[in-house]
């Protein structure tokens, strides 16, 4: 790969074609672990902060919140450890681009995190690894192991006196340990119960500790932002969100797949260039934009760039990114009937609208999908998505879950009507 | 304070609160599940939904948990809003997917918080249509059943076992709505205060078990305010009746002493009183070897009268869990000089040391609730978890302290149990258990020290001189006890509140006087910061205390030498303080010896006469808990004629003997006698309004207003509808009628409020949520902070050797089994342990005994043969014979033991 589209894609430009193991040495060849050494040599934390503000870097996780903003939250002046925690948690039904960075370029991360480390003053970190990603996490020891043999990470980094230790942490496999705070009991061996906001983690987090919780790609940003400045991070994308995004299409398109572009790439382009269009005999529905809890858009919005404003002016989320293209010919009921499956079971079953309120969600779903539902059954489903909104409940969890059904019924109600029995 | 604009009308409320305690407090009906006043809030249930607005303009407003909420300066929210209600009623809905419809069967049934919530929030249709979930249920043990279909998931169980009682095998497992809160497998709750769940439930998930087997709803039962008699605490219960029989045992809130909850002794310890073993009628004989006659009252009283007229000299043998009333009518008829408090030498002297430390401390008397406060506590040769276990739930919640001022350093406020507990991370306060074995407490002490009764009184000694070089020092002492001592002053001395416990259970008076050294260095400084709780045996030692009188070895040895002929003995097992043959054969010079009880004792075998005495439920008295304070009990229900209060019966035989007419009549009167005849007892009278007290000429009614069955209940036996009992004693009725709201602090015999039919309306009952109740928590203090001039106890016992050839045996402590009264009860009996012999698990090694090897062994003069067992954290040395166990005879401990035989 070229320099230039290596600084184009400066995310995914080290992945291999067969994806095979890139050791440190490959590593470093392409500039690998300069922006740590810059970082820690001639950076004071808050100015590292400052470059990851400047840059406008947005959390990739889904919810977009800036980053440099998150961690000016960490105080750096305490008595005791501060802590980073990855989320590598990555359970969002369509996403994968975590894995890939993982299993693809996991010194990548590895750099990221002990400058993000550094910039928060975190003594420790844990990368806490989606259960079902094995090669992931036996990547991520490797190149820790090789980091550490290297002077990269440990008791003395770089000479530098700052102290740093990287642990991966395998998740038991629920998708609610996605959700920051209960990422945070699950790691301290509680419950995986979201946490109660305030305080947020960065006040008390991990063992009552100041703690910042980051998503893998977010990090995986970090070394770019340090090596190549703020501004050329702005200048990889589109709009006004920065950087590069790893965008993915799964569901009836020519060719599923995901694929660094610009932040901002509409999404015509990702549908028609990247992902090849609709398949043979079918025709494009609608889409969830951002992973399984992001609401439908539809094909007025073809040409909407794909970055956090746009999407969210949109009434959706840009979330993931991953994109769950729908056509014409599967069951919309079927579908949704499907995913409110997946969020119940995955309910944490902590407050009383998620855990109730979903399954009965998707049994009257199921009974639309059949043709036996009943006149008011929309009703009751109208009334959930109005009801299982933000503040009403714990978490995002069933509010991100009502997302896809409430965006459905605006814009697909007839596929309801045809399920209630005449 | 905090101005509140709720539905557009302005409130001065305590700005400390959050929202919901804040409605509550103001008498809104704001349905909630998950919060609960002692657990504070997590906001879970999302029941307690209200309107917020940003200011006056903010006409949209949002959905926010009142109980997550804090209650600041200009807040405005609304209750009574379409949006909020319709949020309340959903989750309701949601909640009651799952419920099964079975509350006709349900014991929860008419006390259901989930009943009065659904009620509240106007749910009467259900439009679920699909299939419930269901669970399967497990055995807990004899004290609660299991029916997980009725979870509605509020979590209250396993925040209360877990996170405040500390216990480990309840727990959730799973997720989504399949969440199970259970044990891993079937088998008995292992804590303490597993019955507690019974109330935290808001539905009938965890229900009384016994209450089950012989069932009664709350609105049939007949209730009244009562004093648990299991231990010196006092807790405060609310047991209930119907046809003759105590049905369960819930708890009356206290301010100040046990708050919401109970110990599983004192909750499921009150079922002695239906055992058809107990005495019911008055019987008599002439010779020791003649049969029993059952008698009339009139006849018993008349005979006892004139053996008394006859007797040459009396002893009257009183007893420390019977009330004031009953030892006082003993005291006044066999004069105080012939009166005995009813504790062997050891036990009495013990006791009255007690009360002196109490009486003379500088340091400030602590009640549950201070204890709770406690941010350092030096236990000291207590196990409170099996002597007073209430106790052992508060000093669990002491040691949060320093979680609790953390998250105060953080803004995080004291009802936010879901922030703090994460912000804290289990990190404890100073908890120091110096016992001669390990407890129950060990698990969040931060210090344990394991000694010999003499040697933790040394202990004490030398913590109060490290304190206060003023204080006495051990003449002797090593550089280990010093640098104990050391550590655990400086624990003590860091603290705004310490705390000092301990009491008789040790066996040594050093011990109690030790304490009192602590306390009395912890206060000397000008801030007055020392707490001191010490604990009696008995539910009334204190009283007795102040009542004064003999010890029991003194009366026994009054009718061995002849100077008395005739022994009235008043509701004691004379065996289980001292030997049975020792009081066998005072007993048996006796001419003539009259017992009075509730419960059979081996005594009477020896005894005359024997007169059924009323036990707490059937009768009233007053009792003085181990903060010094004055609590009045009240009859539950009249009992069958010939059962009376033992002052009733003492009273009758009194005016037999001297051939004139009853005095008293009613308890008011005794009361008063009692307190003019003793002045550190004037003030009793107050504990609980007089029985004349009336509110617009309305008694209390112990009924609730839809009691049923009243003209039809004893129809088997007579059609005639009678008239309901007449109560000379207390302003309560054994009636339906009368007051049912504002009731007087001590006349509350059930938690009620209009819509509020389950425990939860102890909310209302109070002056603000979670504090006192309205009009002030009942009984009055007798002791107060220096009441008696005192000084420094100065002489240490030597330090305590151990032998090759014995081992010191110590009493070891059971909640279940240990106390009189309760181990009586079936339930109980069913959790006490067998007799056994502890010894340090290295010993038996060296001895090459097997767990669960019977041995002979010799305590004193007594021999035994009991299986061995390893005693956990036995203080080398040291051996452990349980105290009070049905089998085991009067031990007199600390004693040496020594093993005679090893058998199979």
């Amino acid at each position: 790969m070229t320099e230039a589209a290596h600084q184009q894609t400066p995310l995914t430009g080290n992945i291999r074609a067969d994806r095979g193991y890139v050791g440190l040495e490959d590593y470093r060849r392409s500039g690998g672990y300069i922006g740590l050494e810059r970082a820690l040599k001639a950076m004071e934390p808050g100015e590292v902060q400052q470059a990851v503000k400047d840059s406008r870097l947005r959390g990739r996780g889904g919810a977009g919140f800036p980053t440099g903003m998150k961690w000016g939250f960490m105080p750096l002046d305490q008595a005791g450890p501060n802590y980073l925690v990855v989320n590598a948690d990555e359970m969002e039904p369509g996403t994968f681009k975590d894995r890939l960075l993982m299993e693809g370029d996991p010194h990548q991360l590895v750099e990221g995190v002990a400058i993000a480390a550094y910039a928060v003053q975190a003594s420790t970190a844990y990368i806490f690894v989606r259960d079902a990603y094995r090669l992931a996490a036996e990547r991520l020891r490797q190149a820790i192991a090789e980091a550490r043999g290297a002077g990269w990470l440990g008791d003395d980094v770089l000479s530098s006196s700052y102290r740093l230790e990287v642990h991966v942490h395998s998740s038991a496999g629920r998708y609610i340990c996605g959700e920051e705070t209960a990422l945070l009991n699950a790691l301290e061996g509680r419950r995986p119960l979201p946490r109660a906001k305030p305080p947020y983690p960065q006040q008390a987090g991990l063992w009552g500790r100041p703690t910042v919780v980051n998503n893998v790609e977010t990090i995986c940003n970090v070394p770019h932002i340090v090596r190549n400045g703020a501004d050329w991070f702005r200048g990889l994308s589109y709009t006004e969100d920065a950087g590069s995004k790893i965008y993915g299409a799964s569901g009836q398109v020519a060719r599923p797949g995901a694929w660094e572009l610009p932040m901002g790439t509409t999404l015509r382009e990702l549908l028609e260039v990247h992902a090849g269009g609709m398949r043979e005999g079918y025709r494009f529905r609608g889409v969830l934009p951002g992973g399984a809890s992001t609401p439908f858009l539809v094909a007025e919005h073809l040409d909407l760039p794909m970055d956090f404003d746009h999407v969210g002016q949109a009434g959706s989320r840009l979330g993931t990114g991953a994109l769950v293209v729908v056509d014409d010919r599967t069951s919309l009921m079927g579908l949704l009937r499907n995913l409110e499956h997946f969020f119940a079971q995955e309910s944490c079953g902590w407050c009383t609208p998620c855990r109730d309120g979903l399954p009965w969600v998707e049994q009257l779903l199921a009974d639309l999908e059949a043709g036996r539902g009943r006149a008011g059954d929309i009703a009751i489903l109208q009334e959930h998505c109005d009801r299982l909104g933000p503040g009403n409940t714990f978490c995002a969890h069933a509010p991100g879950a009502v997302g896809p059904l409430e965006s459905a019924l605006q814009r697909f109600p007839e596929a309801f009507e045809q399920g209630v029995a005449g | 304070m905090a101005t509140v604009t709720i539905d557009g009308q302005a409130y001065h409320v305590d700005g400390s609160q959050n929202l919901l305690q804040v409605c509550l407090t103001l008498g809104f009906d704001l349905p909630y599940f998950c919060w609960h006043p002692a657990l504070g809030s997590v906001g879970s249930c999302r029941q307690c939904a209200i309107k917020q607005y940003r200011d006056a303009d903010d006409t949209r407003g949002i959905i926010a948990m009142a109980c997550m909420t804090p209650a600041q300066e200009g807040s405005r929210i609304a209750v009574h809003e379409p949006e909020a209600q319709a949020f309340r009623s959903s989750v309701i809905e949601w909640l009651m997917v799952n419920h099964p419809h079975d509350c006709p069967v349900c014991e929860e049934g008419g006390e259901c918080h989930l009943q009065d919530m659904t009620q509240m929030t106007g749910h009467t249709r259900r439009r679920y249509r699909f299939t419930k979930r269901t669970h399967r249920n497990q055995y807990l043990g004899p004290f609660i059943n299991h029916e997980m279909n009725r979870c509605i998931a509020c979590y209250r169980c396993v925040r209360f076992y877990q996170d405040y009682a500390g216990g480990g095998d309840l727990r959730a497992f799973g997720i989504r709505n399949q969440v199970y809160f259970g044990r891993e497998h079937d088998g008995m709750l292992e804590n303490e205060f597993s019955g507690n769940l019974v109330e935290i439930c808001p539905t009938g998930v965890f229900t009384d078990k016994p209450l089950a087997r012989r069932y009664t709803r709350k609105w049939d039962l007949q209730s009244t305010p009562s004093i648990c008699p299991h231990c010196s605490l006092g807790c405060n219960t609310s047991p209930g009746e119907r046809y003759g029989e105590l049905r369960r045992t819930q708890n009356r809130y206290h301010g100040e002493i046990n708050g919401y909850f109970l110990c599983d002794r004192g909750r499921f310890g009150g079922a002695f009183v239906n055992r058809a073993e107990r005495p019911r009628q008055p019987r008599l004989r002439d010779g020791r070897d003649d049969p029993w006659r059952e008698v009339g009252a009139n006849e018993a009283v008349a005979r006892i009268g004139a053996w008394l007229a006859e007797a040459q000299g009396v002893v009257g043998i009183g007893s420390p869990r019977a009330s004031l009333e009953g030892n006082f009518a003993l005291q006044d008829l066999v004069s105080h000089q012939a009166f005995a408090s009813g504790m062997g030498a050891a036990e009495h002297a013990r006791n009255d040391a007690l009360h002196r430390v109490l009486a003379t401390t500088p340091a400030a008397i602590a009640s549950l609730a201070a204890a709770e406060q406690a941010d350092a506590v030096l236990v000291l040769g207590e196990d409170p978890t099996h002597t007073a276990p209430r106790l052992a739930l508060s000093l669990r919640q002491a040691t949060r302290q320093a979680g609790l001022a953390q998250a105060d350093a953080m803004g995080i406020p004291a009802w936010h149990d879901a922030a703090l507990r994460r912000v804290s991370q289990g990190r404890t306060s100073p908890l120091i258990m110096a016992t001669p074995y390990a407890t129950r407490l060990d698990d969040v002490a931060s210090h344990r020290y394991r000694a010999a009764p003499a040697d933790l009184a040394r202990l004490g000694i030398a913590v109060a001189r490290a304190l206060d070089p003023g204080a006495p020092a051990v003449g002797d002492a090593d550089d280990a006890l010093e640098a104990t001592a050391a550590a655990i002053a400086e624990a003590l001395a860091g603290a705004e509140r310490p705390l000092v416990v301990a009491g008789t259970a040790a066996g040594s008076q050093a011990v109690i006087e030790a304490a009192g050294n602590v306390a009395r260095a912890l206060a000397s400084d000008a801030q007055h910061r020392g707490h001191l709780c010490l604990l009696p045996s008995h539910c009334n030692g204190l009283g007795l205390a102040r009542m004064g009188g003999h010890d029991l070895d003194t009366a026994l040895a009054r009718l061995e030498r002849g100077d008395a002929d005739t022994a009235v003995v008043l509701e004691n097992d004379l065996n289980r303080d001292l030997p049975a043959e020792r009081v066998a054969r005072a007993l048996a010079m006796a001419r003539r010896v009259v017992v009075l009880d509730c419960l059979p004792t081996h005594i009477m075998d020896q005894a005359h006469a024997v007169l059924p005495a009323a036990s707490f439920a059937e009768g009233d008295g007053t009792l003085i808990n181990s903060e010094g304070r004055a609590q009045r009990y009240l009859q539950l229900f009249a009992p069958g004629a010939p059962v009376r209060e033992a002052w009733r019966w003492l009273e009758a035989c009194r005016a037999a003997r001297d051939g004139d007419g009853e005095r008293w009549g009613r308890l008011d009167a005794v009361t008063a006698a009692c307190a003019a005849r003793h002045p550190l007892l004037a003030g009793i009278e107050e504990a609980a309004p007089s029985a004349l007290w009336r509110a617009h000429g309305l008694r209390v009614p112990r009924q609730p207003h839809r009691y049923s069955g009243r003209t039809a209940m004893h129809a088997d036996r007579d059609v005639r509808e009678h008239p309901p009992p007449e109560d000379p004693d207390s302003a309560l009725a054994f009636s339906m009628e009368g007051l049912q709201t504002r009731r007087p602090s001590a006349l509350i015999p059930f938690a009620w409020s209009p819509g509020w039919n389950s425990v939860q309306a102890v909310s209302h009952l109070q002056a603000t949520v979670g504090g006192a109740l309205a009009g002030g928590d009942p009984g009055i203090k007798l002791l107060d902070r220096g009441g008696q001039p005192g000084g420094w106890y100065a002489e240490p016992p030597a330090r305590f050797e151990a032998r090759g050839d014995a081992w010191l045996a110590v009493g070891i402590h059971h909640i279940f089994g240990s106390e009189v009264l309760s181990a009586w009860s079936p339930a109980i009996v069913e959790r006490t342990p067998a007799p056994y012999l502890a010894l340090p698990p290295g010993d038996l090694a060296d001895r090459g005994l097997a767990g669960g090897q019977a041995v002979s062994v010799a305590v004193d003069d007594i021999r035994l043969r009991l299986p061995v067992t390893a005693g956990a954290g036995l203080a080398p040395g040291l051996a452990g014979l349980p105290v009070g166990l049905p089998g085991m005879p009067a031990l007199t401990l600390p004693a040496w033991l020594t093993i005679e035989e090893a058998g199979p």
